[in-house]
């Protein structure tokens, strides 16, 4: 596709995948180290055996689960919303798409680390891999976990193919671009395999149109899946507050939530950081706001139908989980979450004024504090209080769950960057082609708001 | 066909510890040492608990001994990716360590809290290592692992009674707790047979299962009532 040369903002978005950018090695070094943090803290625990970390009986699911549900509900970001804009045809949505779409893939690569992290023995992992053997043992498919190694690995090829279909088009107008001016280095020979062969012919734009509209009907149900069955690790087992038929709904609203709230973050940095205010604009930061708003409210209503349920049953086990959130030990915990999942998104959002980049990106960052707190309570709460009341216990994290924590934040940025380099941000053809499509309506659209000039 | 079963007698348990320790000898149980046991990683397949009732002065300490109930419906065992878990045709509850990778699902679905696991390699200490019990392995690290109902101890009974062509009596079999329990307040038994000592004790009016409203049909009962 030969197509026109770059616009000026175009070279705004081209510019970290040709030339040094200081900010991106900066970013890029720190996160490095991050990962440096976690693969450490992963091997100590891997040399020293799980025991390292702070889990413990009865608290036998710890930061490991509460990270695992956390990123996985973070990989709701993109591909949930981009394909629910794409289905509903929403126009705003062209220059959001792919950074949306990034953090999904690279926020389920980081999620699906976790349940191996958090095994015994990691090494024998693959027993949960249906592979045939001559002794005829099968992985249980009644258990919830294998739903999740099912589910997950789905919407993960969905969300890659997902991602890398409408990047081919921007790959073969970076190709062209590197052909004109370096045709021989090895970024070219890179972008010209990642182009697949793409001329940009009316054959290959119906296959790719095609392509694009299946995945993302598709991908809508595979992620409602996805976080329901997370979901269902907790509400399939018979213990209190976690036995609960709102956590399928819950779970996804919550996942959603955050991901919209990262995206939020994510958008923030990239427009500050490299100057693209002109795709991720105004108009884009308040549609989204307003949709974050909905899934505050959404959230907020679920958590509170769950807690009065729960409270006005008054069942003795499920009481022990619920006080300990209102009143007792969780309790600056479960306020605290209240207030930046609820108060502060409801003080903030509703306002026009409030759903500015700086607004949304300071939500965003709450929520997702929030909702960590959110899965930290499911998780640790319940198991805390277990129904023998002689055996109730607590949890500490030790420096090897932190570790690991905080490193799995840093690979997250250290992959947004390594893919700032590698592809621009905002989709280059699916703008072209909004601005295409605005430029052909804009004199029909005259026509139809004044019908009868013509007539006279 | 054969369902084990056990009856515990909560009016005699004098909350000694007996068959705790005797657990952890027959069946290679580690020791965790202090500093575990304070987070919480203490292992005993068989434990006290103690409850109290009423106000001091006047209180009075109920003891109850919990181990594995051994559950029809267990719901330990559906959750485990990769049947480490699963009930057997003679009604245990019965753990695969070789298979077992250590999610901990297992654990955190049971009711009763009785399942523990190996955060870390177990150590023996000489001359503890000489007491090791030969007939049942030693669990690694990351593996869960809790009461077999000394499965060892069936066995062995249930192959002599096999040579000598003969059915296994009741009161045979003695699992390491009720041989060990200075009041006889445990008694072992196939609860399939009418006749045995642990089914006429279930059919009393004491008897009470753990958490019954759960629906997990346990295989152990509690005898409570006379006091």
């Amino acid at each position: 596709m030969a197509g026109p040369a770059a616009s000026v903002h175009e070279e705004a978005l081209l510019r970290p995948l040709s030339s040094f950018r200081p900010k991106l090695f900066v970013g890029s070094l720190l996160t490095g180290l991050l990962v440096g943090v976690l693969f450490y803290s992963w091997g100590y625990q891997i040399v020293n055996d799980i025991g390292v970390a702070g889990i413990n009986r009865p608290v036998f699911w710890g930061f490991y689960i509460v990270n695992f549900v956390f990123w996985i509900g973070i990989s709701h970001a993109g591909t949930l919303i981009s394909a629910i804009l794409r289905v509903t045809q929403a126009e705003w949505r062209r220059p959001v798409t792919r950074c949306a779409e990034a953090i999904t893939t690279f926020a389920l690569l980081i999620g699906g680390l976790f349940p191996l992290i958090h095994l015994g023995r990691p090494g024998v992992f693959w027993y949960m891999m249906p592979i045939p053997t001559e002794r005829g043992l099968w992985p249980n498919f009644r258990s919830p976990l294998m739903w999740d190694v099912l589910a997950i690995t789905t919407y993960l090829t969905g969300s890659v193919l997902y991602l890398l279909l409408p990047m081919i088009p921007d790959f073969a107008i970076i190709r062209d671009k590197a052909m004109r001016e370096h045709p021989k280095s090895l970024r070219t020979l890179f972008f010209r395999v990642a182009a697949i062969g793409w001329r940009g012919t009316p054959q290959q734009w119906f296959s790719l149109e095609a392509g694009i509209r299946t995945m993302a009907v598709v991908i809508i149900p595979v992620a409602i899946s996805v976080h329901t069955i997370v979901s269902w690790d907790f509400a399939m087992a018979i213990q209190p507050m976690w036995h609960s038929t709102i956590f399928g709904p819950y779970f996804v609203v919550g996942a959603i939530y955050s991901g919209v709230a990262v995206l939020m973050v994510a958008m923030y940095l990239l427009r500050k950081g490299l100057g693209i205010g002109e795709y991720l604009n105004d108009k884009v930061f308040n549609n989204l706001g307003l949709m974050f708003l909905a899934f505050a409210l959404l959230w907020g209503y679920f958590t509170f139908a769950e807690h009065l349920t729960v409270w006005y049953g008054n069942e003795h086990a499920e009481r022990a989980v619920f006080d300990a959130r209102i009143s007792g030990e969780f309790a600056p915990l479960f306020w605290t979450m209240i207030v930046v999942n609820v108060l502060i998104p409801l003080a903030i959002l509703p306002f026009p004024k409030g759903r500015k980049p700086l607004g949304t990106a300071i939500v965003g960052l709450g929520v997702l504090v929030g909702m960590w707190i959110e899965r930290y309570l499911i998780v640790v709460g319940t198991l805390s209080f277990p129904r023998l009341d002689f055996n109730a216990g607590s949890y500490t994290p030790s420096w090897v769950e932190i570790g690991i924590l905080v490193g799995s934040v840093g690979l997250f940025g250290f992959l947004y960057f390594g893919f700032l380099q590698l592809a621009p941000i905002v989709s280059l053809w699916e703008v072209r082609e909004g601005e295409h499509i605005k430029n052909r309506q804009a004199p029909a659209q005259q026509h139809a708001l004044h019908p009868a000039s013509e007539e006279a | 066909m054969t369902r084990w079963g056990m009856a515990i007698d909560t009016d005699r348990c004098t909350g000694c510890g007996a068959c705790a320790v005797a657990c952890h000898a027959e069946n290679n149980i580690q020791t965790v040492g202090e500093e575990e046991a304070g987070k919480g990683r203490a292992m005993h397949w068989m434990r006290i608990e103690r409850y109290y009732e009423g106000v001091f002065p006047d209180i009075k300490v109920r003891f109850q001994p919990v181990l594995c109930q051994h559950c029809a419906h267990a719901p330990c065992e559906p959750v485990c990716p990769v049947y480490a878990t699963y009930r057997t045709p003679e009604g245990l509850n019965a753990m695969v360590y070789s298979r077992c990778i250590g999610t901990r699902y297992c654990a955190n679905n049971c009711p009763y809290t009785a399942r523990y696991f190996n955060w870390f390699s177990p150590e023996f200490p000489a001359p503890l290592e000489r007491q090791l019990n030969p007939d049942v392995s030693v669990r690694p690290a990351g593996v869960m692992e809790k009461c077999t109902f000394c499965v060892q101890r069936i066995q062995d009974v249930q192959d002599v009674a096999q040579t000598e062509d003969r059915p296994v009596r009741d009161g045979e079999i003695k699992t390491a707790c009720s041989q060990s329990c200075p009041a006889q307040a445990i008694t072992f038994g196939d609860l399939d047979d009418p006749a045995s000592l642990v089914a006429q004790l279930g059919r009393t009016e004491r008897a009470t299962h753990l958490l019954e409203d759960l629906s997990t049909e346990p295989s152990v009962t509690y005898l409570r009532g006379g006091r």
